[in-house]
């Protein structure tokens, strides 16, 4: 590691003080692990832990403020989660392994980064880490990496199984700066790696995250999220589905869908909700809606099982939705 | 839990001496090119103060220690074990404030004022807890190394919502990898701690 400077912050404002020229320590899972790696190299660490930024609380107009402090444990076993964002609770429980979600935060899961292995290892090439640097993963082993969002200076895919729920929820993000705040629709909070793989958030310097609100969805109640991986348990996924169903009498009036594993952002896709839309609850409309998820994907050489195997995790997960009472 | 003794000598005593006299002769032999060594970085320390198994402990760290070398290094607690050192294994698992987090990813600055419980504060007076117990008659480990994660896991999991099926204690043990493959034993040890028949 290199070595850096440790200030606790006992408040937001203090946080915020120190901010311009630190980098937030919250539970550490991603930043510590690449600071070993020599991947980050902050020379200034402020630890947020103490900020009382913990609760769930609901909001007048039925939405849920999830502080940015909340442990990904705590939030999947929050009795409202389970009961109106089931797709959420399954998605976090689905992620790293309970000691991981024990430290895992709500605000540094919007900020865990890739496990592309150039990224993560700095004797090889990365756009993301090293811009210019050329991407190794492009024309080496991709096995891993992303079809949809991509770009020629970026395959990375998003590691975060909370955060594709989270895109199908269509959640808000609320920052604060020193003398500022202001709120991020989940849509535009990651960024598409493009010519700057490097940019993979809308946060500004000194910003921190607060909390993220998660609005209303009644027909949530109905929903799930289905991830394939490598193993049974305790490892990134291949592929997988957030999805929830508003039916009435068989018939999809409205549903929402999201990727994840695939891409390289937490890849909301409207193609498959129109495909969706006012159709029957029946396996072809949900194979229909599985190619349209997948119509934009970009192959390369080792990743190309994941087109197949996102549309087949896709309608697992429609169908499983649509069998729920 | 303990290292073993022999003739008077304990297998870490052991070992630290064989080390020393190993790392004595490599900078006799380097004592030449020490010029070109690139000075030690100076980080100012950090003065942390936490509990460890119910006794207060202080240590002055550089802020990049973490908490898995403070307590084996600093504080001679070295039954968490390290493993991978990123977070990938759970040979690390620790208790802070009762829950189970890997201290190979917690920088030790961070638990000042914390409550920390390792493998060797299970026993009272000197009477394994049953979870330790467990495993010695499931056959729960083979070499061992896993074993002070495994268990601080299991003990964990008892206060968590865990379902009753062997798979439930597979998916909450998840993070806890064991290389010799006793996750039968394992399974067994925990289902029994539980009430429930493997």
């Amino acid at each position: 590691m290199q070595p850096f400077t440790f200030l606790t912050a006992i408040d937001e404002d203090a946080a915020l003080a120190a901010a311009a020229r630190a980098t937030f320590l919250a539970g550490g899972t991603t930043l510590v692990d690449l600071m070993k790696l020599h991947v980050e190299r902050p020379l200034a660490l402020v630890d947020i832990n103490a900020l009382p930024l913990t609760e769930i609380a609901e909001l007048p107009d039925g939405s849920l403020r999830v502080g940015a402090m909340v442990r990904n444990s705590d939030m999947a076993r929050h009795e409202l989660i389970g009961e109106r964002y089931p797709l959420l609770a399954e998605a976090l429980l689905s992620g790293a392994s309970p000691q991981l979600r024990n430290m895992a935060t709500t605000g540094g899961n919007l900020l865990q980064r890739t496990r592309c292995y150039y990224f993560r290892d700095t004797a090889l090439p990365c756009n993301k880490r090293d811009p210019g640097s050329g991407c190794g993963a492009i024309d080496g082993y991709n096995r891993i990496h992303a079809v949809l969002g991509v770009s020629d200076q970026c395959i990375a895919t998003h590691p975060s199984d909370m955060c594709v729920a989270l895109a199908a929820l269509d959640a808000t993000v609320h920052v604060r700066g020193a003398h500022h705040e202001r709120s991020i629709a989940f849509s535009d909070f990651h960024l598409a790696p493009g010519d700057h793989p490097e940019r993979e958030h809308a946060l500004q310097t000194g910003e921190l995250i607060v909390s993220v609100d998660i609005p209303p969805l009644p027909f949530a109640r109905r929903s799930t999220y289905v991830k394939v991986r490598d193993r049974a348990s305790y490892a990134f996924a291949l592929a997988s589905a957030a999805v929830a169903l508003d039916l009435e009498n068989g018939t999809i009036r409205e549903a929402r869908v999201a990727l994840g594993g695939v891409a390289t952002t937490p890849w909301r896709s409207h193609e498959a909700e129109a495909a969706l839309a006012g159709r029957r609850a029946d396996p072809g409309v949900y194979h229909a809606a599985a190619d349209a998820a997948l119509s934009a994907a970009v192959p390369r050489r080792h990743n190309a099982f994941k087109i197949a195997l996102a549309k087949r995790t896709l309608v697992r997960a429609l169908a499983r939705a649509g069998a729920l009472a | 839990m303990d290292d073993g003794t022999n003739d008077g000598v304990t297998r870490r005593e052991f070992v630290t001496i064989v080390g020393v006299s190993a790392a004595s002769t490599l900078m006799r032999a380097d004592s030449s090119t020490t010029a070109q060594t690139a000075p030690a970085h100076e980080t100012p320390r950090i003065d942390v103060s936490f509990t460890v198994n119910g006794t207060a402990a202080h240590v002055s760290v550089d802020p990049r220690v973490t908490l898995l070398d403070a307590l084996r290094e600093r504080l001679r607690l070295t039954g968490s074990k390290k493993g991978c050192d990123h977070g990938q294994c759970g040979a690390c698992t620790v208790h802070v404030e009762g829950r189970r987090v890997l201290s190979c990813l917690t920088l030790a600055a961070t638990v000042a004022g914390k409550h920390v419980t390792t493998i060797e504060g299970l026993t009272t007076d000197g009477d394994l807890h049953p979870m330790q117990q467990a495993f010695i008659d499931h056959d729960g480990f083979q070499c061992g190394y896993c074993t002070p994660g495994q268990i601080m896991s299991a003990v964990a999991l008892l206060g968590e919502v865990c379902g009753p099926e062997d798979d439930d204690v597979r998916e909450c043990m998840s993070g806890n990898v064991c290389r010799c493959g006793a996750y039968s034993g394992i399974v067994a040890a925990v289902q029994s701690v539980r009430g429930f028949r493997s």
